[in-house]
Formats: C-alpha cells, structure tokens, sequence
C-alpha cells in the first residue's frame, strides 16, 4: 500500500476523509457490518492532539505484540512520526494472567517529529488484571484506561493481589476508565461464524485494535488485507478477525461510552520528502547487510545460533536467498562464527549475529579472525546481562567485552546505530570498515533498536555507499633475486590492510593461522621483535582507520556537553530538546564510532566545563572517555532493562548544568 | 574424475609430489608418524588432477594441525576444535574448492566434538582427516578422548578414569555417509582410503592411528607387527568375506542369538557364514558391529578400510539449489524493491 501524506488529495487523506463521510452516510470503512442495531446516530466529538502515546497490554497469549505492530502499520502510513517500545517477557507463554506474563507495546505518535517511544503512556488498553496491574502506575493521572471487563472475575484479580475490583473500589478514581466486555463483545460479534468460544475469544485483540483505531482515526484497509493474507490459508479466521476489528470500530462509533475521538494530523513538515516506510532495527540491519553485499559486489554468508533479541537477523535474511545470501544455523555460536570466518576466507562477505552470551562464546574465533586480518562483522544485538540476564531486555553493557573482550591485544573497530532506521545504515559503515580494512567489525546495536520501530525514508540505490573490493590477483613482491612472490601480509601503506588472496587465485596459495606470523611473508615466527612490530601494526591499523569527526549540537554556546551512543540517541535529544525549550543551554553530541574514536573527539571534550554521559551500563563509555582523554566525564546510569525516559533524563542533565 | 570433485577445476598441467611441498621447513619431532602421512597425502595428491588453487587444508590445534603449513595450497591453521565449522563456511559458500581437514584425536573429539558430529551429520563437503595417537603431544603428553582407561599419564598419575571414544563409532552413531580407519605407516593403505574418501561426495571421515613416539610410543604396535598384526587386523574390503588371523583362519560372523557380531574360528561348516562385508549398506547398523569388535585396550580385532560409505545428498550443493529455486521462483534480487517493501507513503517536499 502506498499513500501520500503532504497533499490534501493523498491517499492518507483520504482514508480518514472517508471514514468521516462514509459516517454522514451511515456506511465507512466497516462497510456492511457497521453499527450495532439500535445505536445510530450518536454524535461525536472530534478533537485534535499533536501526539498520543498508547500502551497496549495483555496476556503473552493475546497478541498484543500483533496488535501494537498493526496499529503502528496504521500510523505509519496515515504519515504520522512515531516510535514504538514492545516489552514482552522471555517465557514464550507465562503462566496465564499473571504478572510476569504481561505483554505490552507502547506507541507514540505525533503530527510532528519524535525521538521516544514516550515516558508515560496517555491511553492504556488492559486486557486483563495482570495488565492494569503491571501498567497502571505508569499511566499519569488523567489517562486514559480501557479495560476489558470480562477479565475481570474474582480468581483472576486474586492472582495478581486484587482482593476487591480496582474497577469498583475507586482506586482508578483521577482516570478516565472505559470498561468494555472485550470478550463477549468479541464472541457476540463472531457468531455467526461457527467458531468455538475459545476460537472467537482469539480475536479480542483485533477488537480492541478496531475500537483504537476509531478513537484516533486510523485507515483500515492495512490491517483487513494484512489479515486476510495472514491467515490466506483459514478463510473463515481471516473473515472472523476482520469482523471482529469492524466491531471493534463500529463499537466505538455507536457506543455512548466512547464521546470523543482524536485526530492526530500527518507529520508532514517533520520529514524531508521522499518515499517512507516503518521499519524496525533488526529489519533495518538485515537490509542493511543485503544492501551491503549488493554494493560490494560479494555474496553475504550469515553463520549464526539462534538468540533472543538477534534471531529475526537469522530469520530475515533467511529469506533473502534470491540475493545470494547464504544462511547457515550452526549447531552452537562458535560454529556459527566459525562457518563466518571460512567463508570470508573464501571470498564472501561474512557475518555472524548474536546478543552478549553469544559473543563471549565466540572471542576466541574473534582474536583469529584479528589475527587473520579478513573482514568479518559481529552484530551483537545487546541485552540485560550478566550471563542470561534479561534476554528480552535491553541493555548497553556489551561495550567493554567488544573492546577488550579477548585475549592478546586484539582491537577491534566498534559501530553503534543510534535509531532503528539507522541501523540500515550502520550495517554498511560496519561493512565499509570491515572491507577496507581486512578486519572484523562489532556492530552494536541493542534490545530497544531491534525491536522498536520508527519511519525510514528508503534510500535510492544510487545513494548507498559503493563498497567495492580488489582481490589480489599475482605477485606483490619483488624478493633479492629478482623473483616475483605472493606475501600475504604484506600492507596496503595506507590502510595498512593486507591483501585478499582468495582460494582459487593461481599463484598465491598461502597458509595463514592464529600463530604470530612474520611481517610480509605470513610465514610462522616466534621472533621477539617481529612481534612487538605485529601487535603495533594491528593496533595502529584500527587506530588509523578514517571515520567522521563526531558533530556537536549547540546553538546556545553551553558549558555543558551530553554525550551519547546508540541507543539512548532517541531519549538524550528528546532531553536536550526540552532544556533548551526551557531556556537552558546544553550542547549534544553522538557517538556512532566507538573504536577508533573520531579524531576530533578530544578536542570537543576540552571545550566543555562538564561532560555527561547517559548509558544503559554502570559507565562503560565514560570509562574509556576517562582514560582516553583524561576528561572528568560524568557518568548518569540506568539498568533496568528499559530506555531512559526522557523526563528523567532532562531532570538529571538540568542537574549536571546547574552544579 | 570423481562425481565429489567435479565442480573442481582442474590442473591445467600435470603436477607431482613436489608440487604439494611448501617451502616451509617441517617441525615435527623426528620419527613421527605425521611425516608418513604427510609424505602419503602429498604423494596423492596429483592423482586427483585438482587446480591446486582450488584445494584448501583447514586444521584446528595440536601437532597434527600444523599439516596446512606443509601443504603448496591455500591453508589455514586455525583454533581449537573449530576447523570442522570454519571448513564448513568455506565448502558451502565455495562449491568449486575441495576442502580437506586435518585435526587430531584431541582436536577433533575432545574441544571440538561438538563441530565434527555436525558436520557428519550435514555430509558438507569435506574430507575429515582424524590423526588419533591416543595421547596429547602439543601440550605434552595428557591423555585424550581415545586412551585407554587407567591411562598413566602427567594429569592421570594413578591413571585415566574415563572410557574412551572409538571415532568410528562415534562418526556412525552421528550419521556419517563416509568413515573409514587407516594406519600410518602403511602407505599404500591409506593412499587407497584417502583414493575412496576423496572420491566421496560429502563428509569424509578418515581415522589416522598415528604414532607419537614422544609421549605414546608403540600405541599401534600391535597393528604394524606383522605377527602380531595378523590377528589383530581385520582388513575390510567392500564385496569380499571378512577373514582374517593366518591364512584367513578366522572370520566375523553374526550371533544368531544376539543378532551382534563376533570372531570365530572358520571352518567348512561356518564358512558360507562368514559375513561379506558391504560399505554400502544403506543400514548403519553392522558397520557400527564391525567397529565395536574392536578391543580398546589391547586393539585386537581392530576394523581398517571402509566401513561405511553411502550416498546422501551434499549439504553444500544443496544450499547452493536453495539459491537457485529462489532466484527461479522469485527472480534475482532487486534491492531497491526489497527495500521499499510494499507499505509506503510518499513525503512531497
């Protein structure tokens, strides 16, 4: 589906256009299933908001995940800016209506533009106890909560603490409460279908979706054509849910409990013009890679293992084999780096993806591939940790274990996206580096990136970065007597790389291994001194390597500079943007390069009096910047599985400005 | 040439042993049973008429793992265990390379264990060159996966406690289409196994009793004496009775009460059943009989040649199809409409 968002012809427009006549003429988006009998005609407030947060919350069974991901599909093509937050727990399917069985996703979206997913939602939709529970707390006063009350029997509440209905009690006294019977509305709404009540339940969730996606004026069409092509193969499941999301929709047109809807205008001053879709970090990486074995003209092998949150990298570019993308699930993690490692030896551009277990799994293959000088990308899409940690959490702590995490001096050049989208183009800075170089690369991206979602303005093929590679094809040096020979390690003197001789090539058959080789020849050598030289050179070849200065936001001439990478690039300028809004002066930047640095780094330090540096670790970045630089950077640290909240952040930033 | 290396070029001139040294000085401790066996893959090597460029030997760590450095073609000695999974990368994304392995009994069945049944059990393309001496060299004389229990050695001075693994039986047990077991200082032996193994399309397993004459000297002594060998050895030949002992006085029957197998006396009443051995036996199960007979200790009844050799589809050529089916169902990749997928909206500037 393709829409237009800046002109009032486009289609967006006229999506929602419809869905306000086709009501004048009792008829909408619905169609023929519109309206409960007896229920026409009520009229509806309609009132504009720039920006609405909501949080979706249910059971692990209910697919609120599905839900969340088809109302930002919505929103995304309506044009509006938004960011997404899902938070689900590890366990496939928790214990049924419990706490740690709470499944959420958060939604923010606005007519203009956004970095965060949101601090606090403004509407919850709980689809049980265990949800309100969970959530309640973060909703603020005011908000509000659609409940689905036929959840909401005695056993169901004691489960989760509730000796009396928090419906009743007026503990939700100061929220706008909106009680629905999901359930049996859904179940009233299937039954014509001859479904069992158990089959008709299912489709709660796309009630609720139909009954949100009234409220704030989604189009429809997306998610009627996205079912039908989900369940192509269950015709009659395919028409029960679509039904059940018509419902849902016509439940809030007719209903006196719902009085007003929303409007939340496209973002059409927000972004630069160009062709957009939603896309999520983990979706954005894999095109990334496909993107970059396309540039460089080499064909991309993935060996991975299986882990929570990098998986759908395995699962996505799995489908890709059209490209050329040769997909391997090794039997463990070292295999699957391993299986990487053997074929970037034979010429193909190689990954391996994982999360912090994975890559401590895989060091040792990391240090040969140092030692080996091919290129090689590790995409470590971080988590809580230590050892199993939060698998489905996110997290930042990765950074020292990508550094140093290996025996021997053994560096490696380090990237981190800063948004999904971003992680498109991290992909290929990481490929760029692992190429021009003959090195591996960590690429860190993190829970929060690979899960969340944002707009992408897709990129032209003609703007990506060409990547292309020489292989060695003969000789490249001359010895005493005259004679022409193949040196494996001998360098390119200005990258300081080594030459790519694939098997194959005629003439330069070479041997190479995680033994310390002589400079030039490769050949084994335990000399001291030739050593020392080797451990320099690979550490001057990642230090050498060329990559942007690092920019600095600050139109107010601060004295104070935050300092960020990755991820927390989102909550940290949302922050920056709500001091300034206030009149404090604060200057940002953002590191995308974490090995080497920018050259220029040490000199923005030294402009500033104090420097913050918000990370989702105890302080790692800031323990490098330490000793780097010598800079007394202040560390701010938040490790509970979750993004900063901006609020939060901005309070402890206008701290640090204020000291 | 072979149907396993037909995606291999070929040489484009006729090549000699020399031609598969390396100018690397070879390292050794005088007397090893490497050396033989080095001297026996160089000397096969041109009877495969491969482009040497196109012939890759990949080794983990060990002594035996230093083999890549001796060989005249692309080479990597790479970590501990981890050849069977780096080799793997390399044949399945490199249809056109024959890619050989070379790894030892602590290599292969100890750190990397889990790498080598999966690569079985996958049938890469890849020959698996196993050289068990029964002892650790490189790190000085411990015991490995194949010594014997109550082995005595630096870290077992009251000797070994754990039972060993016999690898033939190991790489039955993890579906392997090709094992078979050779000797080091039989040359002609196992240049016929490495002749079969090379021209087996998929993994190759080929287990090398190989002397240590440092820390485990005479471990084979028993199947290179030849007194003693004649009734220690039971030469396998595809097709042929299994007999062996002095003028083939003894041969391997099946228990009719058991169903297993055991050695007996042959005489005209039990001659017609003495079993015909066949490596092509879709059924794994009378190979994995013939490597039990095999005494750990003391190695009498030791199986050589090819135990097991069956045709199972290649998993290098098989992803290479997947490849293909979805460029034919697809069409090739077009990166700008993977790229803007199918829910977009236009921004008009």
């Amino acid at each position: 589906m393709t829409s237009q968002v800046s002109s009032p012809s486009g289609q967006a427009h006229e999506a929602r256009d419809a869905g306000v006549e086709a009501e004048d003429a009792g008829g909408g988006p619905a169609g023929d299933q519109r309206g409960i009998p007896g229920q026409h005609g009520v009229d509806k407030e309609v009132r504009r908001l720039d920006r609405v947060i909501i949080r979706f919350a249910g059971d692990s069974g209910d697919g609120m995940q599905l839900t969340g991901d088809r109302f930002t599909s919505e929103t995304a093509s309506f044009g509006n800016d938004l960011s997404t937050l899902p938070n689900f727990p590890a366990e496939i399917r928790a214990p049924a209506g419990t706490l740690p069985g709470v499944s959420s996703f958060q939604l923010h979206f606005a007519d203009h533009d956004i970095l965060t997913p949101g601090d606090a939602p403004n509407v919850l939709v709980a689809m049980n106890p265990a949800a309100l529970r969970a959530n309640i707390a973060d909703v603020p006063p005011g908000g509000e909560i659609i409940v689905n009350t036929d959840e909401f029997a005695k056993r169901a509440m004691a489960k989760v603490g509730y000796a009396v209905s928090p419906l009743e009690d007026g503990s939700l006294e100061g929220y706008r409460v909106h009680p629905v019977p999901l359930t049996t509305l859904t179940i009233e709404a299937l039954k014509d279908f001859g479904l069992s009540r158990k089959e008709a339940e299912r489709s709660k969730n796309m009630f609720a979706l139909g009954l949100l996606s009234w409220m704030y004026h989604r189009p429809t069409e997306g998610t009627e054509n996205f079912l039908r092509a989900k369940f192509a193969k269950k015709p009659q499941i395919a028409e029960a849910n679509v039904a059940a999301f018509r419902a849902g929709w016509n439940f809030g047109e007719t209903t006196e409990e719902f009085a007003v809807s929303y409007e939340v205008g496209p973002a059409v001053t927000a972004f630069p013009a160009g062709t957009y879709r939603n896309i999520s970090g983990n979706l954005a990486l894999s095109y990334g890679l496909v993107a970059a074995s396309q540039q460089s003209g080499l064909p991309l092998y993935l060996g991975s293992y299986p882990i929570t949150p990098a998986s759908d990298i395995l699962h996505e570019l799995s489908r890709h084999k059209n490209f050329g993308v040769r997909t391997f699930q090794a039997e463990d993690e070292i295999a699957g780096i391993g299986a990487a490692l053997g074929a970037a030896f034979g010429g193909s551009l190689a990954v391996t993806t994982t999360s912090g277990p994975g890559v401590a799994l895989k060091s040792e293959t990391i240090g040969l591939a140092v030692s080996l000088e091919l290129p090689l990308l590790v995409v470590d899409i971080q988590r809580g940790g230590p050892s199993t940690g939060l698998p489905t959490k996110t997290e930042q702590a990765d950074l020292l274990q990508a550094m140093f995490g290996r025996n021997g001096e053994a560096p490696v050049p380090i990237v981190a996206p800063c948004t999904p989208a971003d992680c498109f183009d991290a992909a290929l800075e990481a490929a760029r580096i692992a190429l021009t170089y003959r090195t591996p690369v960590f690429l860190l991206s993190d829970g929060y990136l690979a899960n969340g979602s944002e707009p992408w303005r897709i990129p032209e093929t003609g703007e990506l970065p060409e990547l292309s590679v020489a292989f060695a094809t003969g000789p490249n040096h001359t010895l005493a007597d005259g004679s022409e020979v193949f040196w494996p390690y001998k360098r390119d003197p200005r990258t300081l790389a080594r030459p790519w001789a694939v098997p194959g090539t005629p003439g330069l058959e070479h041997r190479i291994g995680g033994i310390e080789k002589q400079d030039g020849t490769g050949n084994i050598s335990y000399d001291p001194a030739n050593h020392d030289l080797m451990v320099r050179t690979r550490q001057a070849k990642v230090d050498g390597i060329e990559v942007p200065d690092v920019r600095v936001d600050d139109p107010d001439g601060a004295r104070t500079l935050v300092l960020g990478w990755g991820s927390t690039y989102g909550p940290i300028t949302a922050a920056v943007r709500r001091i300034r809004k206030e009149g404090g002066r604060i200057a940002q930047a953002h590191l995308r390069h974490l090995n080497p640095f920018p050259r220029n780094l040490g000199e923005v330090l030294g402009r500033y009096e104090r420097v913050v540096v918000p990370e989702m670790n105890l302080g790692q970045l800031a323990t490098l910047l330490r000793a780097r630089y010598l800079v007394d950077a202040r560390s701010h640290t938040q490790v509970n599985g979750m993004p900063f909240k901006a609020e939060q952040l901005a309070t402890a930033l206008k701290e640090a400005i204020d000291d | 040439m072979t149907e396993a290396l037909q995606l291999v070029p070929k040489a484009q001139a006729a090549q000699s042993m020399k031609d598969f040294k390396s100018d690397q000085e070879v390292r050794w401790c005088p007397g090893c049973g490497d050396y033989a066996i080095l001297a026996a893959v160089q000397g096969f090597m041109p009877e495969l008429g491969l482009a040497r460029e196109n012939i890759v030997f990949v080794s983990g760590i060990g002594c035996s793992s230093r083999f890549p450095y001796y060989m005249n073609t692309y080479g990597m000695h790479s970590i501990h265990g981890r050849a069977p999974a780096i080799a793997t990368g390399l044949a399945s994304s490199r249809t056109d390379l024959s890619v050989w392995v070379v790894t030892g009994d602590g290599d292969a069945l100890s750190i990397g264990g889990n790498h080598l049944i999966h690569a079985l059990r996958r049938n890469v393309n890849l020959k698996i060159l196993l050289f068990n001496n029964r002892i650790y060299g490189l790190t000085k004389g411990q015991y490995s996966p194949t010594s014997e229990v109550g082995k005595i050695t630096k870290s077992t001075p009251m000797g070994s406690l754990d039972a060993p693994f016999n690898p033939v039986s190991l790489a039955i047990g993890a579906e392997a289409t090709f094992v078979a077991r050779t000797v080091d200082s039989d040359r002609k032996h196992l240049t016929e196994v490495l002749r079969q193994a090379a021209d087996h399309p998929g993994t190759a397993l080929v287990e090398i009793y190989q002397n240590c004459n440092i820390f485990n000297d005479g471990a084979f002594e028993v199947l290179k004496d030849k007194q003693q060998a004649e009734e220690a050895v039971i030469r396998l030949e595809h097709g042929r009775p299994i007999r062996f002992g002095a003028d083939g006085a003894k041969g391997v029957v099946r228990d009719r009460e058991t169903g297993d197998l055991k050695v007996v006396e042959v005489t005209p009443a039990n001659e017609a059943d003495v079993l015909v051995h066949d490596a092509h036996s879709a059924s794994p199960t009378t190979a994995f009989a013939l490597s039990r007979l095999a005494d750990p200790d003391t190695l009498h009844h030791t199986p050589i040649g090819v135990l097991r050799s069956v045709r199972r589809p290649v998993y290098d050529t098989l992803m290479a199809d997947q490849l293909d089916a979805a460029v034919e169902r697809d069409g090739k990749g077009d990166l700008g409409a993977l790229l803007a997928g199918s829910d977009t909206w236009t921004v008009i500037g």
